[in-house]
């Protein structure tokens, strides 16, 4: 029977004190220690058979908690076959004798240091993506000329990664965004009698807006994060640390490729997106909506015009080189263990996203301002 | 260098200048407010063996890592090869870790490509020999040690063992005239262990490579029988022969010595 009980001189404790009892036990003892008659009580233990740390953790806090009561308490000798491991464990020190002065930080920093820490940090993190962001387009360009210190193949294998890869994703749901769009915008365009227009909305929306847009989140998330997390994995492996040593950049063996993959494959998958999501919409238009297919086409094809492709093109070349560039930045960043990986791979992607859509509203403002 | 004449000294000795690859004065590093190294002094000469060692967080890999260029020098200076790492043009550098080779403590083996190719990857890079011949370098290295039906496979598909050999056959691809190691040893059993330092041994007697070796075992220490720099705190302990370091009644030697 594992137990606890009061007599004349204080505690008796019995059977097994373990990890699986100690909690019963302990919630008994207080009110035994509280409610004994006697200022100065004795724990006898020498009836345990069991004991375990946590059992030997909670005997060395009793006289602590008989003090938290205004008593005493004095432990009484263990079996001898429990003496040995209870003065093992507890000649650690007991944190719950710990005083609350001692847990307090040695030296606090005040709000202004703080701020003014906080400030240096983004300082020295901004210089230092703003240094990689100028490093890895100068190799990048560069390395168009001269090839040294890049491996061959690598450009077609991140191609194909990055861009045939990706393809059947990205196509199906521009197809469903097209779609989606068109029935949007033809219930609000039924409303006056303009059910037509859903054409021209749907040419401009998907090859300026949505098909950049989308292509490139698509690619933050699936691409972006690879880049990331595979950088930050090099790093924690002390991969990029031995091309340092074999004398290589590993900038630009290792995201030079990543960059040209990304710049020549995001504006053919935009290209492809444009082409399904007219697709889609196209094939909502026609079947849901019952408009007559040639004079569909005609307002699809007068409403593009070669501008809005380019604007397209153009943004998503831009798109593809931030998310390289962040992407390349929040590996090297990388701190920790898998943690710091999983924290470069999300903080790629969230940064990604807000810097295409920072960059979208960006090109629009030159592009469509008047 | 023969291991009887002692090839690493705390830099107060007379030897000839020209024997010296590694000449390290008063180095200082640090990590924000954290002082890594301090007053460190010591050359390693030519074609020597030369064992780093010291507990946990001593500061050994960090000596390591400031001597090939991985760590910012705060104060001091380092010579490696007669040139002064802080002086170096990027080119240059770059010139000088191709006559260096290092095998890190995990083997860092690039993980995306094959272990042949992870071989001929330095070879690749900085010659212009042609493929075919690369690949047969690169499987003849990996034959020396012991690897030779592993040039296909990934490093994920290796052993421990296996992965640190295939990482000296990839330092030792360019013919290095150092060869620095970070924890040959470390998480391997007795066995292979052993079996990494008789590699490392064979490297520095066959081809004359000077090695310099970081690692806190013991046995380790006593087979590599080189001179040893001990670290502690960040600070030289002791520099001079293993057998005189465990005669020494310095309270650190002695617990380092005999732990138990």
């Amino acid at each position: 029977m594992n137990r606890v009980s009061g007599d004349e001189h204080g505690l008796l404790f019995e059977g097994s004190l373990t990890l699986s009892t100690v909690h019963l036990i302990a919630e008994e003892t207080r009110p035994l220690i509280r409610n004994h008659p006697a200022q100065a009580l004795r724990a006898d233990v020498s009836g345990l058979q069991r004991l375990d740390t946590a059992g030997a953790v909670f005997l060395r806090g009793l006289s602590t908690m008989a003090r938290q009561e205004d008593k005493t308490l004095l432990l009484g000798p263990l079996p001898d076959q429990l003496q040995k491991f209870f003065e093992y464990v507890g000649h650690t020190p007991t944190p719950i004798a710990a005083t609350p002065e001692s847990s307090a930080p040695a030296d606090r920093e005040g709000a202004l240091e703080r701020l003014g820490g906080n400030l240096q940090l983004f300082g020295e993190r901004l210089s230092a993506f703003l240094f990689l962001m100028s490093d890895l387009t100068w190799s990048a360009v560069s390395g168009l000329f001269r090839r040294t210190g890049m491996r061959r193949g690598s450009f077609v294998e991140q191609a194909i990664i990055i861009g045939s890869q990706g393809l059947p994703v990205i196509a199906l749901i521009l197809f469903l965004i097209g779609a989606v769009s068109t029935l949007q915008a033809a219930a609000q365009l039924r409303q006056f009698g303009a059910n037509i227009l859903v054409a021209d909305l749907l040419a401009i929306g998907i090859c300026v807006e949505l098909g950049p847009l989308m292509t490139a989140i698509m690619v933050a998330g699936r691409s972006g994060s690879a880049i990331a997390a595979e950088i930050a994995t090099m790093k924690f492996t002390e991969e990029i640390d031995a091309l340092h040593t074999m004398a290589l950049d590993p900038l630009r063996l290792v995201a030079v490729p990543k960059m040209w993959a990304m710049v020549l494959t995001v504006p053919l998958l935009t290209t492809m997106a444009d082409l399904t999501g007219l697709a889609g919409g196209t094939l909502t238009a026609l079947v849901a909506l019952e408009i007559a297919p040639a004079t569909f086409f005609d307002r699809l094809f007068d409403a593009l015009h070669v501008k809005d492709i380019v604007t397209g093109l153009v943004k998503s070349v831009s798109f593809a080189w931030i998310i390289t560039v962040l992407s390349v930045y929040r590996g090297l960043d990388f701190k920790g263990g898998a943690v710091g990986v999983g924290l470069a791979t999300t903080s790629s992607v969230v940064s990604s996203i807000f810097a295409i859509i920072v960059l979208d509203l960006m090109w629009n403002l030159v592009f469509y301002l008047r | 260098m023969s291991t009887t004449t002692s090839p690493i000294t705390n830099g107060d000795g007379d030897d000839d200048d020209d024997d010296v690859v590694i000449d390290v004065e008063n180095l200082a590093v640090s990590y924000g407010d954290h002082l890594a190294l301090e007053g460190i002094t010591l050359e390693v000469r030519r074609g020597g063996v030369a064992v780093i060692v010291g507990g946990s967080g001593s500061g050994k890999t960090t000596l390591l890592k400031a001597v090939i260029g991985l760590a910012p020098i705060s104060s001091g200076r380092i010579r490696l090869l007669d040139r002064e790492l802080r002086k170096l043009t990027e080119i240059e550098g770059r010139a000088l870790l191709q006559r260096i080779g290092v095998m890190f403590q995990g083997g860092a083996l690039l993980n995306s490509i094959t272990v042949g190719e992870n071989v001929a990857l330095p070879l690749e890079m900085h010659t212009g020999l042609k493929a075919d011949l690369i690949d047969e370098i690169a499987r003849t290295r990996l034959r020396l040690v012991g690897l030779e039906g592993a040039a296909d496979k990934l490093p994920a598909e290796l052993s421990g063992g296996m992965r640190k050999r295939a990482a000296l056959a990839r330092a030792m691809a360019l013919d290095p005239e150092i060869l620095f190691c970070d924890e040959p040893g470390a998480g391997l059993d007795p066995i292979t262990a052993a079996e990494i330092d008789r590699l490392l041994l064979t490297v520095n007697e066959s081809l004359g490579i000077t090695l310099v070796v970081v690692t806190h075992e013991l046995l380790s220490i006593e087979r590599l029988g080189g001179d040893l720099l001990m670290i502690d705190e960040g600070r030289v302990l002791y520099s001079g022969s293993t057998s005189q370091a465990r005669q020494s009644s310095d309270p650190k030697l002695k617990r380092f010595f005999q732990p138990a």
